[in-house]
């Protein structure tokens, strides 16, 4: 998580630099180190110390106190590879994120575009939409689960009328969907406010030249707005991937922990379970170095492969 | 005025602050009781401190058992530890293992110069806290068992006569209810403590090899026998025909009971409380069902609920609060009181006696179920259920017995399975703490 916090906040200060076309030149040595220091010094210690003790407790095998702990290399790892179970939750991971990503970006930009063709009562719609970000992911979990809750939930009881027999507790389609509908309704604030903003930046004389051309809007959309958003969406992708990877162990938790069986158990809500309720810290840890190495990964793989298709 | 108004309350502050810190040690106690069971241990601690005048208890709500086990634990590594802290059965075997970090009870009551009789607690409760060498490690506080909790009014409406006793009988009355048109004829909260370690005690066959773990770490996994097959493939046909309603893991379908929503249910018998303060209807305890067929059942139900360890690194003078403590909760009285209130086990056989004659059993029909069931002599296959990484034990037979309930897999396939993944977390166990 530290690193890539880090490699986000590097990224975006290159960016602007680059944007704005301004290169400052220091004379002495030890003035650029200077300035850079207290963000240096938040990022050790907030993201590398925690990770380096995550790295180092994840080749140990202690006890719940910490009273005895040996060192075992790679057994605890060694361990996750032979369960099958581990190994399964991977694939549901990817579902998880796939679909709180996708969902997540679309409707909020959804959203974004029509908040913006709003002019009467602008600021009370947008502030609505903005609330859901304020609530914890546990209440999230909880208030969907009362919702989607068989026979007495508001949504369930719908569902019934039109024949649907809604039950997440064992049906993993169900369930799937409820924790997706949670994390992603979370979500869409975040990624609304940074649609709207992005969409406010867009000069409004392209589009109207582009309807004096005759485009339609649908047109005017994919081919000037989609196109200009492409930095903002990008961001948002990053973040959203690793909001579905990190932060959503508490909605897990609150809606179906994990079931039925282990089919809505993503790698993050096993960590929390392993490592918070089951007190095995050993293996928890072992479980987030995988998960940072993997978001990692996929951030790096991002950058390198999506930012091409990113006009700034 | 308002300044002299602060000068007059940090003067009366001042005043009682040495009297007050110099006379009283506090004694801190991170317990799980929330909601009405809060007040209840609220109200234990004022007791005690107003009992005597050497010694504060101070007790503190750490949400549920894992999160104040968790909260304990990282202020033990931070050397903060609090002095008792309230920890949940299935995390027994962890506590027993960190023999650093705890002071058993023996030991406590010896730092505190207290005779300890440990032959007055109710047997199969304290035994349940006792390392093979006899010396009790944690102090019984709140012991709950499984029983049977019926709807009284809903049975007699579909016409139900007899309360169920039996699996077979369950069966029949939620085949009743069923056609009655209840949608929820019967339930099952803490499926895997429920239907299998209460069910392998209460028809006396083991759990786990070794005495159910309590013997020794080198423990592995047996409710894979054709009785618990049979067991698990009737709930499933029940479950399959509408009869056995799923509701969830760990309590969540205690609420869909006190609802009414589901008619019977098998689960805590410290459910009684609630029942009595929420529920809109008749309802009744029973004991646990089980298979007539099988001999030697039934035999005796198992413990759940909690204990009270206290935590090493403490100044050798606090141990004789915390002994005093124990000492106070143990009183005939003092546990009969607790007793009554909460639905929990009776502490001491002097407690259990005490309520007896009290007639509260006759006055309050059901509440001796729980006693009748755990108040019998134990066999080696009955005694306890001890393991360690009993949480994820209890989640993989959470996840395996989804796949039953959802018919994806059959009882035997999902109880093989089970056993195999729950061998290898003892087996990690047992590695970890040099078994």
């Amino acid at each position: 998580m530290g690193l890539v916090s880090y490699l986000i906040n590097s990224k975006i200060f290159i960016e602007e630099s680059t944007e704005l076309e301004k290169r400052v030149l220091f004379k002495s040595a030890w003035l650029p180190w200077a300035l850079v220091a207290p963000q240096l010094l938040i990022v050790l210690v907030f993201f590398f110390w925690p990770a380096s003790q995550a790295v180092w407790q994840s080749v140990l095998s202690e006890d719940a106190f910490g009273t005895s702990s040996e060192f075992v290399g790679m057994l605890n790892f060694s361990r996750l590879w032979a369960d099958s179970t581990y190994l399964n939750s991977f694939k549901v991971t990817a579902i998880f994120s796939v679909l709180v990503a996708g969902c997540g970006l679309a409707i909020a930009l959804l959203l974004a575009v029509m908040a913006n063709g709003v002019i009467r009562g602008a600021g009370t719609y947008k502030t609505l939409l903005i609330w859901p970000y304020a609530v914890a992911p546990v209440v999230a979990g909880v208030l969907w689960v009362f919702m989607f809750s068989s026979p007495m939930g508001v949504i369930s009881f719908a569902l019934q009328s039109v024949g649907i027999e809604w039950n997440h507790l064992l049906n993993s389609t169900h369930a799937m969907t409820l924790i997706v509908i949670a994390a992603v309704w979370k979500q869409i604030s975040y990624n609304f406010l940074f649609f709207l903003a992005g969409l406010q930046s867009i000069p409004k004389s392209l589009l109207e030249a582009a309807a004096i051309d005759g485009a339609s809007p649908a047109r005017r959309f994919w081919t000037i707005v989609f196109p200009l958003l492409t930095p903002t969406t990008f961001f948002l992708l990053v973040i959203n991937v690793i909001y579905a990877f990190f932060d959503t162990f508490g909605i897990v938790d609150a809606a179906t922990q994990g079931g039925p069986g282990k089919d809505t158990a993503i790698l993050v809500y096993k960590v929390y379970f392993d490592g918070f309720k089951a007190m095995d810290i050993g293996s928890s840890a072992a479980q987030s170095v995988v998960l940072m190495v993997i978001v990692i990964a996929l951030t790096v793989l991002q950058f390198r492969f999506i930012e091409k298709k990113v006009n700034y | 005025m308002k300044y002299r108004f602060a000068a007059a309350a940090l003067a009366t502050f001042a005043a009682g602050l040495p009297f007050s810190s110099q006379a009283q040690t506090e004694i801190q106690w991170w317990h799980s009781m929330g909601g009405a069971l809060g007040e209840w241990v609220n109200d234990q601690a004022k007791d005690f401190n107003a009992s005597q005048k050497d010694y504060k208890v101070v007790p503190t709500f750490k949400g549920s058992y894992d999160e104040s086990m968790t909260a304990a634990i990282a202020a033990f590594r931070a050397g903060n530890a609090p002095h008792i802290l309230q920890v949940f059965e299935v995390g027994t075997a962890t506590m027993m293992a960190s023999k650093q970090a705890i002071v058993p009870v023996t030991e406590v009551m010896k730092k505190a110069g207290i005779k300890f009789d440990a032959g007055a607690y109710v047997p199969a409760v304290a035994g349940y806290y006792t390392a093979p060498s006899g010396d009790m490690l944690s102090f019984p506080f709140n012991s709950s068992t499984t029983v049977f909790h019926y709807n009284k009014d809903a049975l007699k409406a579909a016409g139900v006569d007899a309360i169920p006793t039996t699996w077979p009988e369950v069966a029949l009355a939620a085949a009743k209810l069923k056609a009655n048109g209840h949608k929820c004829p019967f339930t099952t909260s803490w499926v895997s403590w429920t239907q299998l370690e209460s069910f392998s005690a209460w028809h006396n066959v083991e759990f786990a090899s070794k005495s159910n773990g309590m013997k020794g770490l080198d423990t592995r996994l047996t409710f894979n026998t054709p009785l618990h097959v049979r067991h698990i493939e009737n709930l499933a046909n029940m479950a399959k025909q509408g009869l056995f309603v799923y509701k969830g893991r760990g309590n969540l379908a205690d609420a869909t009971f006190v609802s009414g929503e589901c008619a019977m249910m098998t689960g805590s018998s410290a459910l009684y409380g609630n029942i009595k303060r929420n529920a809109k209807f008749g309802a009744g305890i029973g004991a646990l069902p089980y298979y007539p067929d099988v001999p030697g059942s039934p035999q005796n139900t198992v413990i759940g609920g909690a204990s009270l360890w206290a935590m090493s690194g403490k100044p050798a003078g606090d141990y004789k609060g915390v002994g005093q403590f124990y000492a106070f909760l143990s009183q005939p009285a003092e546990a009969a009181k607790s007793h009554q209130r909460t639905g929990y086990l009776p502490l001491t056989k002097a407690s259990y006696e005490m309520t007896e004659k009290s007639n509260f059993y006759r006055d309050n029909p059901g509440t001796d179920v729980s006693v009748t069931q755990m108040i019998r002599k134990t066999t080696d296959k009955s005694r306890g259920i001890r393991l360690g990484n009993f949480v994820q034990i209890r989640a993989i037979n959470d996840e395996e017995l989804e796949q039953v309930w959802a018919g994806k897999k059959s009882a035997k396939e999902a109880l093989d399975t089970a056993v195999k993944r729950g061998n290898e977390q003892l087996e990690r166990f047992q590695k970890a703490n040099k078994g």
